[in-house]
């Protein structure tokens, strides 16, 4: 296994840059990059935090069968079921209990090639443990065709807090769906932000939390900008089962001509289980569509779930708000998008804020 | 520094405005009188150019240029303001943000923004979205922060003193003296206004030159604002026009 970081070519290094992957030893605790099925690098830099790749993962510890295809189902569908083959790769991040880290881990998941990647992580948060993963998924650019199928099963254990922060930056040709799943014992926190602002062709998914233990927590946020030709299909569904456990669901959809289900799910099975969805959609542009798709469940008396829905164009009432400041109408225009996408990230490292921020100012002037 | 001539406007195709005409001078501050409904806030919107006001005849000078055609960001880079009665929520767009950007508009020394934010007690609002979560108060102080750091020379105030209590009206009170040079002398004043209030409040904070009563889209009085102040709460609006028209025997607004 290469634990050195590799020479990247400059086209490769800018993509990565894009999704938030520096390659730094000096910022990151850990690092992981593979290339189509190749694993480039795996490397920690801080005691207390595991980062190998699945296979080698999978040979060193007996008991990681038992948290492989545990939450994701092999037979979910046609995409978990292609990804059941030898040739499957990803990483293994562990953190041990009680570790905390300040700099995040990063892992990137790069498609060179015009072929399928096949995918399968497995994510866990010891008792006690708190990490932070900054994950970027990017195809080469020019890449003309090409697919993305990806397993990811995070576990997070009592009294644990695991951020998982991801941002995708894709091609026009490239298909994409990731099946992901996570379980939240005793106490734990998950706190998972999706990013996507570049055009695609598909990208379908609908992660599930379990969150089993009692006072768990889960918070959901997605910023999502379709382009052209581009169909986004996300959403994220929570399942609760622990007492006085709650959900949070937000997500911020803005269509330039794409298609967007911006989807939402969240069950209340226990007692004082409490669960909010928000789900806000902005369109710049006539062509393209949103579809908010929220949905609650409750199957106890003493549950507490909402949501809230609104779809709209930009208020006039706010550009005309901002130009009596002097900003011109494109600037107003500018920062009240900014401010939609401004998801206010409760638990979120500042480096990692830091990291969503560039991310939305790179696409700005696209949008506007 | 601001003469309307003749002006008359509409809002979707309904007059609001008719044969308005208004000339203030560099270092005049006019109050604005009327009833709801007859057209006061129109015609600060008019004025600043809020795209849903149209003029349909009559010119607005500023500093001695039409500014009909402008866009209301090129009357406030002109050095025209306006504080809001009900301006929206803008979320995620801090209030900051928003003096930052002001800042650049009149080169204020940005430091100044924690001065004045300190003088209306607002420095834990700066990094909140703006107006969202704001009471009545927070948000009028909010509105005379933004137009400190902003410094125009034309001040437009739209109900300054509505629901607001009084240790409020004294913050804004003086702020708004500030910005209209009132604590100066008299010839030494540079800044122009135009304030409107309802029950008057707000000059017990800040003086002014003169009163107006916007009255059926039309200005039907002029005169000392102190005057006209206990002179409505007199007689009402009604009775006031009246005396102001008595005579104008021809006058359509009766």
């Amino acid at each position: 296994m290469p634990e050195r970081i590799p020479k990247l070519e400059k086209d490769v290094k800018e993509k990565l840059e894009k999704v938030g992957i520096e390659m730094d030893k000096e910022k990151r605790s850990a690092i992981f990059l593979q290339v189509d099925q190749n694993v480039e690098t795996s490397s920690s830099f801080a005691s207390g935090i595991e980062m190998i790749g699945i296979k080698q993962a999978l040979e060193k510890y007996d008991w990681l069968h038992d948290y492989f295809w545990k939450v994701v189902s092999k037979n979910n569908d046609e995409y978990t079921k292609q990804v059941d083959v030898a040739e499957v790769n990803g990483y293994f991040i562990r953190a041990l209990p009680g570790i905390k880290v300040n700099f995040p881990v990063e892992a990137c998941l790069y498609l060179k090639s015009p072929k399928k990647q096949k995918v399968h992580n497995i994510i866990i948060a010891e008792e006690s443990s708190e990490l932070n993963i900054i994950s970027g998924c990017a195809s080469h650019p020019g890449l003309t065709t090409g697919m993305h199928l990806g397993i990811s099963e995070f576990y997070i254990k009592k009294n644990a807090k695991l951020s998982f922060t991801m941002i995708h930056n894709w091609e026009n040709n490239i298909e994409v769906r990731p099946r992901s799943a996570a379980i939240v014992e005793e106490g734990g926190t998950y706190i998972s932000n999706y990013i996507i602002m570049n055009p695609v062709k598909i990208v379908q998914m609908y992660p599930t939390v379990h969150l089993n233990g009692d006072n768990s927590t889960a918070i959901m946020s997605s910023v999502i900008v379709a382009m052209e030709n581009s169909i986004v299909d996300t959403g994220s569904r929570v399942i609760i089962k622990g007492k006085g456990s709650s959900a949070e669901i937000l997500s911020r959809a803005i269509s330039k001509g794409g298609t967007i289900y911006s989807r939402g799910d969240i069950v209340g099975e226990s007692p004082d289980a409490r669960g909010h969805l928000e789900c806000m959609g902005m369109m710049l542009s006539e062509q393209g569509s949103i579809i908010a798709i929220p949905e609650l469940e409750a199957k106890h008396p003493n549950v507490d779930l909402s949501h809230e829905a609104a779809i709209g164009k930009i208020a006039e009432e706010e550009i005309f708000y901002l130009m009596s400041r002097g900003f011109t109408r494109d600037e107003a225009t500018a920062a009240i998008v900014r401010g939609f996408l401004d998801i206010e990230i409760k638990g979120l490292p500042p480096t990692l804020k830091k990291k969503i921020d560039e991310a939305i100012n790179l696409v700005e002037k696209e949008l506007i | 520094m601001l003469r309307v001539v003749n002006l008359g406007a509409e809002v979707e195709g309904t007059p609001i405005l008719d044969h308005v005409n208004l000339y203030i001078k560099e270092g005049q501050t006019y109050v604005l009188f009327g009833p709801n409904g007859n057209g006061k806030t129109s015609l600060l919107m008019t004025l600043i150019g809020n795209p849903a006001f149209k003029v349909t005849y009559g010119r607005i000078m500023f500093k001695g240029q039409d500014i009909n055609d402008m866009s209301t960001d090129q009357r406030v880079k002109m050095g025209m303001g306006i504080s809001f009665q009900n301006p929206p929520k803008v979320s995620g767009l801090k209030l900051i943000d928003m003096l930052l950007n002001c800042a650049k508009q009149s080169g204020t020394d940005p430091n100044k923004i924690y001065e004045y934010a300190q003088m209306l007690n607002m420095e834990k609002f700066l990094n909140r979205s703006i107006n969202v979560g704001f009471s009545g108060g927070e948000v009028k102080r909010s509105e005379v922060l933004q137009l400190l750091t902003l410094n125009p020379d034309l001040v437009l105030f739209d109900e300054p003193d509505s629901g607001v209590d009084l240790d409020n009206i004294s913050v804004i009170g003086s702020a708004m003296g500030e910005l209209l040079d009132r604590k100066k002398n008299k010839e030494e004043r540079k800044k122009s206004g135009l304030i409107i209030t309802h029950q008057g409040h707000i000059l017990d904070y800040v003086d002014a030159d003169y009163g107006l009563i916007l009255y059926k889209g039309m200005i039907a009085c002029m005169g000392d604002p102190y005057d006209m102040l206990d002179e409505i709460s007199k007689k009402g609006y009604e009775g006031c026009v009246e005396k102001c028209l008595k005579g104008f025997q021809n006058s359509r607004r009766m």
